[in-house]
């Protein structure tokens, strides 16, 4: 199937560029009239996804993060943010709930929770010492027909 | 970006949160929040969430870190107008709201 609509940016892997990305993410999506709590839903699990790549991808440098969004027909967004970091040993333990590998006294290990919770469908790829890639979709809501 | 503004009352402290709250600017938050429980010692530090407009699990991290902060110190903590974006990712960490309907808050 081919997108409606895509667009793609590369960010350096800052914390500040976590408002960057769920605002860039949510300006894009904007004309398609998402609801808020949708809207909402999408911010949410944009900014968990690069929190990830920062905090976890490239651990003790700064990379690069790629978010694509695309728009389907049929409302469908796909969201994919891609590292090129250290990636995840073992994925299934990593999406647990309340597993993190980062300071557990500031970590809550609930970032894939909140991503499975907010999105339909999560799907996470990564190879040791060569990136993840992290695919979120959901489908948005009809319009009212007003 | 987010904002903490603070006013004691009694033995309590509120902490009123605004702006967004993400792994970027928690890390601010956490260096007021610790050291206002720190250096007032509240029977209860009650954290209004009424002005956040956005949160992650970033936020999740900074409520349980300073639960656990407030607890050390012989006190508790207390969440409070956390509006409806914010009280679903709270949910999911098993974090009450006090003025959730038909739920009990978060005191112990």
């Amino acid at each position: 199937m081919k997108a409606e609509n895509t667009t793609k940016i590369q960010f350096d892997s800052l914390s500040v560029n976590e408002a960057y990305a769920r605002g860039a993410a949510a300006a894009f999506l904007a004309r398609y009239d998402p609801t808020v709590p949708q809207l909402a839903d999408l911010k949410t699990a944009v900014s968990e996804a690069v929190t990830n790549c920062i905090v976890h991808a490239y651990p003790d440098c700064v990379g690069p993060i790629v978010m694509t969004v695309a728009v389907y027909p049929g409302r469908l967004v796909k969201i994919t943010v891609a590292d090129k970091g250290i990636g995840i040993p073992d994925i299934h333990k990593a999406m647990e709930p309340l597993f993190t590998t980062g300071n557990p006294e500031e970590r809550s290990g609930l970032g894939f929770a909140v991503m499975q919770s907010f999105m339909d469908k999560v799907q996470v790829r990564s190879a040791p010492g060569r990136g993840t890639r992290v695919t979120l979709t959901k489908r948005l809501e009809e319009k009212p027909s007003t | 970006m987010a904002t903490v503004t603070f006013s004691a009352a009694d033995d309590l402290l509120y902490a009123y949160l605004a702006g967004e709250i993400d792994h970027d600017s928690a890390q601010n938050l956490r260096i007021q929040l610790d050291d206002a429980l720190l250096t007032r010692t509240p029977r209860t530090l009650v954290l209004d969430l009424g002005g956040v407009g956005f949160m992650d699990s970033s936020g999740v991290g900074l409520i349980l870190g300073r639960q656990r902060c407030a607890r050390s110190l012989g006190g508790t903590l207390r969440i409070q107008h956390a509006p409806e974006q914010l009280r679903r990712v709270l949910q999911l960490a098993g974090i009450a709201c006090a003025d959730e309907p038909g739920r009990e808050g978060q005191e112990e």
